[in-house]
C-alpha cells in the first residue's frame, strides 16, 4: 500500500508523458487525478496508522542490493511513523495544490506536469524510506525534476538559480553519503530501525563527530541553516508558483527530517554534545533571516527569506533534544509547509494579476482583489504566529520546549517572532493598503475555481491545526518518542 | 583441445577477422555497393558468437588453465570477455551508419574484432608473456582503426597515439623485465609465491617494476599522468572506435592492472605502498578530468575528458583493494560492477551522438541546443546516460558510485570517497550542461532528427540497460563480485 503510494505519482508522470500530442491540455487532469489519488490514499493511512500499535507501520520490504562479499545489504524498505506520516500526508496535499495553481501552464504542459508528479514520487519516497541508502537515493533524485522545472518554466535568471540549486544541494548530499557510508559501515546496517536501537558506535571509519558533522552539511543546505542558505532566496523567486509551493512546503522539510531521523536518532550522544551548537545555529538563522527578510523590496523574495527564519525554528526545537521541542520541530515543519506553502500561492495570484512583485509598484490592492487581499492576511497572520492559527501552536511548543534548556537562545528565538509581525505587517500594509503606485484600471478580481479551491483548503487545513492541533500533536508525540527516550 | 574450448570466444572472434580478410579479398568485391553492408554483416558474427560461447562457459560453469598457464578461463576473465565481446559487439552495430560508403570496412570490422580478441585475452593472461602479447595485438589494431578516417584530425590522433601507445608498450615491458628478473618467472602464480623473497632482497627494483606496470598499464586504462592522448584521440578517431576505447580498451587495461597488481603483487606489505599510489594516481584522474572537461564545447572531447574522471572513479577501488579481504573483493567487485554499468552508459551515449551527429553534421555541443524538440527519445536517452555517467539515481552509474564510495570508506580511505563524491558534484555541471542545452535552449536548426533503427536499437538497449542496472543491480553485481572472488 505504502510502494503504492510512493509510486502513484510516478505511474501518473510516465501517463502524463505518453499522452499524445493532441491531447496536451489533457495532462493537468491526468496530474490532479493522479494528486488526488495519492492524497486520498495518505488520508487512508493516516486514519489507519495504528497508535498503540508498533512504531514503524505499513512497513514494504525487500532485499534490494546486496554484497557477497561485504556487510553491504542495501533494503528496499519503506515504513512510517508519527514523525513521517504528517509529512507524507503534508507532501500529497501541497502536491495536489501545486497542480491546481499550475492549471494555467501552457508551456510544454505535459512535460510540466510529469516531472511535477515525478517530484512528488521522490518527496513520499524521502519519507517513507526506512534504508538510508534507500532515502539517500529518493534525496538525490528529487534534483532532476527540480532542475528542470525551475530552468524551464521559472522566471527571471532561472537557470542560474536552478544550477545555484542543484549545486548546494548535490555539495550538501555528497557530505552526506560519505556520513551515511561510513555510518552504515560502522553499525554493519543501513536499516533505520536497527541504527536507532544500537548504541554507541565502537568501530568506525570515521569517528562518530564527524559522521554527524557530515549528515548536518547535507540537511543544513536543505533546511537551511545559515550561511548555507544562498541557494534559497534565488531558487524560491525564480521558480514557478507550483514549485515555490513544493520547494518551501515540502523540500526544506527533507533536511528537518533528516536531521530528526539520523542525527538526533541514530547519533544522540554527538547531538547531546553539539546540542547548543545547533541552538546557536538556529537562533542565527531565525534571526538573520528576519532581518534579511525586512530588506526585500520583492514579494517573493520576502516569502522566501522568511522560510530561512521559520526553519530556524525547527533547529532550534530539534537542538532542545526533548519531547516538546521535538515535537515543536515536527509541528513546526507541518504548520510552515502550509502557511508558507498559502503565501507562495498568494504571491503567484498576485503576480499573475498585477504583473509586478516590487512591493513599492504595489499599493491599493485591497479594493480591487479583496478575496486575494484576505487570503493574504490571513496567511499572513498566521506566518505571524497569531494565536488560534496553525503557526502559533508550533512556535508556541518550540519556545515551551527550548526555553527550559537553552533559555537565551528561545529570547532570540521569541525576538524573531516579533520581526516576524514587523515584517509581514509591513508587507501587506504597503502592498494591499495604502495608495496604489499604479492605476489599477481593469483589475479585476475574477477568482477561478482553481484558484479558489486550493487557497481555501489550506486556509481551512491552517484554521483546523490552529484550533484543535491534537488533530497531528498525537501523532507526532508517538514519532518522536523513541527519539527522545534515546537522547535522555 | 579442452584449451581450444576454454579460449573459444577469442578464437571465434579471431576466425570472423580473418575470415573477413579473405572474403574481402575474394567473394566481398561481388557486392558491389553492398560491400560495406556484407562485410559489416560476416563481422557482427564474431562478437555475437563470441557472447554464445562466454554464455554456454557462464551457464557450464566451465573453468580451466589453457596452454600451459598461457591462458586461465575463471569468472574473472569470463566476465571481461562476455564485456568486451558485447561492447565490441554494439561498436560493430553501430558502425554501419558512421561508415557509410567508405572504402575499407572490411580492414576496418577485421581490425576492431581483432583488438577485441587481445582485449579478451588480456583478461584471462595469466602469464607475463601472453599479456604482452595481447596487449600488443590490441594496441596495434587501436593504432589503426583510430586513424581510419584519413583526414587531419584523425592522422594527428593517430600518429599521437602510436607513438604514445608504443612508448606505453616498451614501458610495460620494461616492468615485465625486471619483474622475471627479480623473481625468474613469468607465470602470475609463481611471479606471487617469489615475491616475498624478492621482495627481502631487491625492494627497489621491485618497487621500481611496479611503477613502470602502473604507468604502462596507465596509457590503457587513461588515467592521469597518462592521459594526454585521450581527448586528441577521441575527437579524432571514429566515433564507434571512440565509444569502442572507451570503454573495451579501458576495461582491458583494468583488467590487466587487476591480474598484475591483485593477482601477482597483492602482497603484504607490498599492496600497502601500490594502493597508496593508486589513491594518488585516482584523485588526480578524477580532478584534472573533471576541470579539463568542463571547459570543453565538443561532445566527443568533453567525454574523452569524463573517461579520465571515470577511470579516476574506477581506481578508487583498486585503491581500497589493499584493505585486505572483504574490502579486497569489495574493491576489485566495485571496479569490475562499475565498467559494466559504464559500458551501458557509454555505448548509450555514443550512439546517441553518432546518430545526432549523421545529422546535424557537428559535434559542438552548442548544437544540440533544443534537442529534445527535434527528437525527444534521443534527447532523453542521451540525458539519462549523462545522469547515470554524474552518479543520479535511478541509473547503473548512481550504484556503481555508491558500490565503490562504500569500498573506500570500508578500506579506510575516508578522504579518497570524500574527494570522488565531491568531483561527482564537480562533474554534474558538464554533465548536465549538455542535458540543460539540450532541454532548455532554442533549436538551431529546424527538422527532426531520426536515428537510423539500428542506432534506434542500440541506444535503447543501452538506456534500458543503464536503467534496469540501476534499478534491478543485484545480476550484474553478483557475476561482478563472482569474478572478484575469482580473482582473490
Amino acid at each position: 500500500m505504502l510502494s503504492l503510494l510512493v509510486f502513484l505519482p510516478l505511474a501518473g508522470a510516465a501517463a502524463v508523458a505518453l499522452l499524445p500530442r493532441r491531447h496536451e491540455m489533457g495532462a493537468r487532469w491526468l496530474a490532479l487525478a493522479t494528486s488526488l489519488a495519492c492524497l486520498a490514499l495518505a488520508l487512508t493511512l493516516f486514519a489507519a496508522y495504528d497508535r498503540d500499535g508498533e512504531q514503524f507501520q505499513f512497513v514494504d520490504r525487500h532485499l534490494w542490493l546486496s554484497s557477497q562479499v561485504a556487510p553491504f545489504d542495501v533494503q528496499y524498505a519503506l515504513g512510517l511513523d508519527g514523525l513521517s506520516l504528517p509529512l507524507v500526508v503534508l507532501t500529497a496535499f501541497l502536491t495536489t495544490v501545486a497542480v491546481l495553481v499550475s492549471w494555467g501552464v501552457e508551456l510544454r504542459p505535459k512535460e510540466y506536469f510529469a516531472w511535477l508528479l515525478v517530484l512528488e514520487t521522490s518527496l513520499l519516497g524521502v519519507f517513507s524510506a526506512l534504508d538510508l541508502v534507500l532515502f539517500f537515493l529518493f534525496f538525490e533524485l528529487e534534483l532532476v525534476p527540480m532542475y528542470f522545472l525551475i530552468s524551464i518554466w521559472g522566471t527571471g535568471r532561472r537557470i542560474y538559480s536552478a544550477w545555484k540549486y542543484v549545486f548546494f544541494t548535490f555539495f550538501g548530499s555528497a557530505f552526506m553519503l560519505v556520513g551515511i557510508l561510513a555510518l552504515g559501515t560502522a553499525a554493519g546496517t543501513f536499516d533505520m530501525r536497527e541504527l536507532q536501537a544500537i548504541g554507541p558506535l565502537r568501530e568506525t571509519v570515521l569517528p562518530a563527530e564527524a559522521i554527524f558533522a557530515f549528515l548536518m552539511v547535507g540537511f543544513g543546505v536543505k533546511l537551511p541553516v545559515v550561511p548555507l542558505h544562498t541557494w534559497l532566496p534565488d531558487a524560491h523567486t525564480d521558480a514557478p508558483t507550483a514549485v515555490s509551493v513544493i520547494l518551501a512546503g515540502v523540500l526544506l522539510k527533507m533536511g528537518g527530517y533528516g536531521i530528526l531521523r539520523l542525527c538526533l536518532s541514530i547519533l544522540p550522544e554527538v547531538a547531546q554534545q553539539a546540542s547548543l551548537f545547533l541552538g546557536a545555529f538556529a537562533a542565527t538563522s531565525i534571526l538573520y533571516g528576519a532581518l534579511a527578510t525586512l530588506m526585500q523590496g520583492d514579494l517573493k523574495r520576502l516569502i522566501a527569506y522568511s522560510s530561512v527564519s521559520h526553519m530556524g525554528y525547527v533547529l532550534l526545537g530539534a537542538s532542545a533534544l526533548g519531547t516538546v521541542g521535538l515535537v515543536g520541530a515536527s509541528m513546526q515543519m507541518f504548520t510552515h509547509g502550509l502557511i508558507t506553502g498559502l503565501l507562495f500561492v498568494m504571491v503567484g495570484l498576485v503576480y499573475e494579476r498585477t504583473h509586478t512583485r516590487e512591493i513599492q509598484n504595489l499599493g491599493g490592492l485591497a479594493s480591487h482583489l479583496p478575496y486575494l487581499t484576505v487570503v493574504m492576511v490571513f496567511a499572513g497572520l498566521a506566518s505571524l504566529g497569531l494565536p488560534s492559527l496553525a503557526g502559533f501552536v508550533s512556535e508556541a511548543t518550540v519556545f515551551l520546549g527550548t526555553f527550559p534548556e537553552h533559555p537565551a537562545l528561545a529570547i532570540m528565538g521569541v525576538l524573531g517572532v516579533l520581526l516576524a509581525a514587523v515584517y509581514i505587517l509591513w508587507m501587506v500594509q504597503r502592498a494591499f493598503w495604502g495608495e496604489p503606485q499604479r492605476p489599477w484600471h481593469g483589475l479585476k478580481e475574477k477568482v477561478a475555481w482553481w484558484e479558489r479551491v486550493p487557497t481555501l483548503a489550506l486556509m481551512a487545513a491552517i484554521l483546523l491545526i490552529g484550533i484543535y492541533p491534537a488533530v497531528l500533536m498525537d501523532l507526532m508525540e508517538l514519532g518522536v518518542k523513541p527519539i527522545a527516550e534515546r537522547l535522555a | 583441445m579442452e584449451s581450444v574450448n576454454l579460449v573459444g570466444p577469442v578464437l571465434v572472434m579471431l576466425a570472423v577477422a580473418g575470415a573477413l580478410l579473405l572474403a574481402d579479398a575474394f567473394l566481398l568485391p561481388l557486392l558491389g555497393p553492398w560491400r560495406g553492408r556484407g562485410a559489416w554483416a560476416l563481422a557482427v558474427l564474431g562478437p555475437a558468437g563470441a557472447v554464445a560461447w562466454g554464455a554456454a562457459h557462464a551457464l557450464a560453469g566451465s573453468e580451466g588453465v589453457a596452454f600451459q598457464g598461457a591462458y586461465t578461463l575463471d569468472a574473472f576473465s569470463l566476465y571481461f570477455a562476455l564485456l568486451v565481446a558485447a561492447v565490441t559487439g554494439a561498436a560493430v552495430l553501430v558502425s554501419p551508419d558512421y561508415l557509410g560508403e567508405r572504402r575499407h570496412q572490411a580492414e576496418y570490422y577485421a581490425l576492431m574484432l581483432a583488438s577485441g580478441a587481445g582485449l579478451m585475452t588480456l583478461a584471462g593472461a595469466t602469464d607475463l608473456i601472453s599479456l604482452f602479447v595481447a596487449l600488443e595485438l590490441t594496441s596495434l589494431s587501436q593504432f589503426v582503426l583510430v586513424g581510419f578516417l584519413r583526414d587531419d584530425r584523425g592522422a594527428e590522433a593517430a600518429i599521437k597515439y602510436i607513438v604514445l601507445g608504443a612508448i606505453s608498450a616498451a614501458i610495460t615491458l620494461y616492468g615485465i623485465a625486471i619483474l622475471f628478473g627479480s623473481t625468474g618467472h613469468t607465470s602470475l602464480a609463481q611471479v606471487r609465491e617469489a615475491v616475498p623473497t624478492a621482495l627481502a632482497e631487491r625492494r627497489p627494483v621491485m618497487v621500481l617494476a611496479f611503477i613502470l606496470l602502473a604507468a604502462g598499464l596507465g596509457f590503457k586504462m587513461a588515467i592521469v599522468p597518462f592521459q594526454m592522448w585521450v581527448p586528441d584521440v577521441y575527437q579524432g578517431a571514429p566515433t564507434p572506435v571512440t565509444a569502442y576505447l572507451s570503454v573495451a580498451s579501458k576495461a582491458g587495461g583494468f583488467a590487466a592492472a587487476l591480474r598484475i597488481f591483485v593477482d601477482a603483487l597483492g602482497v603484504e606489505p607490498l599492496a600497502r605502498e601500490w594502493a597508496i599510489m593508486f589513491a594518488v594516481l585516482s584523485a588526480l584522474s578524477m580532478v584534472l578530468g573533471n576541470i579539463m572537461a568542463l571547459v570543453q564545447s565538443d561532445i566527443k572531447r568533453m567525454l574523452g575528458y569524463s573517461s579520465i574522471a571515470q577511470a579516476g572513479y574506477f581506481l578508487i577501488g583498486l585503491a581500497a583493494v589493499a584493505a585486505g579481504v572483504p574490502q579486497g573483493e569489495l574493491g576489485t567487485g566495485g571496479i569490475l560492477f562499475f565498467l559494466g554499468s559504464y559500458a551501458f552508459t557509454n555505448i548509450g551515449a555514443f550512439a546517441v551522438i553518432i546518430a545526432i551527429s549523421r545529422h546535424i553534421g557537428s559535434d559542438e555541443i552548442a548544437d544540440y541546443a533544443g534537442m529534445a524538440r527535434r527528437s525527444p527519445l534521443l534527447a532523453l536517452a542521451l540525458a539519462l546516460c549523462l545522469v547515470s555517467l554524474t552518479g543520479i539515481p535511478p541509473t547503473a552509474g548512481f550504484v556503481a558510485k555508491l558500490y565503490i564510495f562504500n569500498a573506500a570508506v570500508q578500506a579506510h580511505l575516508v578522504w579518497l570517497a570524500v574527494l570522488g563524491v565531491v568531483n561527482s558534484v564537480l562533474s554534474a555541471y558538464y554533465y548536465l550542461r549538455v542535458v540543460l542545452t539540450m532541454f532548455v535552449g532554442e533549436p538551431v536548426a529546424p527538422g527532426e532528427v531520426r536515428p537510423t533503427p539500428l542506432l534506434g536499437a542500440v541506444t535503447a538497449a543501452a538506456t534500458v540497460g543503464l536503467l534496469v542496472v540501476g534499478i534491478f543491480p543485484f545480476p550484474l553485481l553478483e557475476a561482478a563480485e563472482r569474478a572478484a572472488e575469482a580473482l582473490i
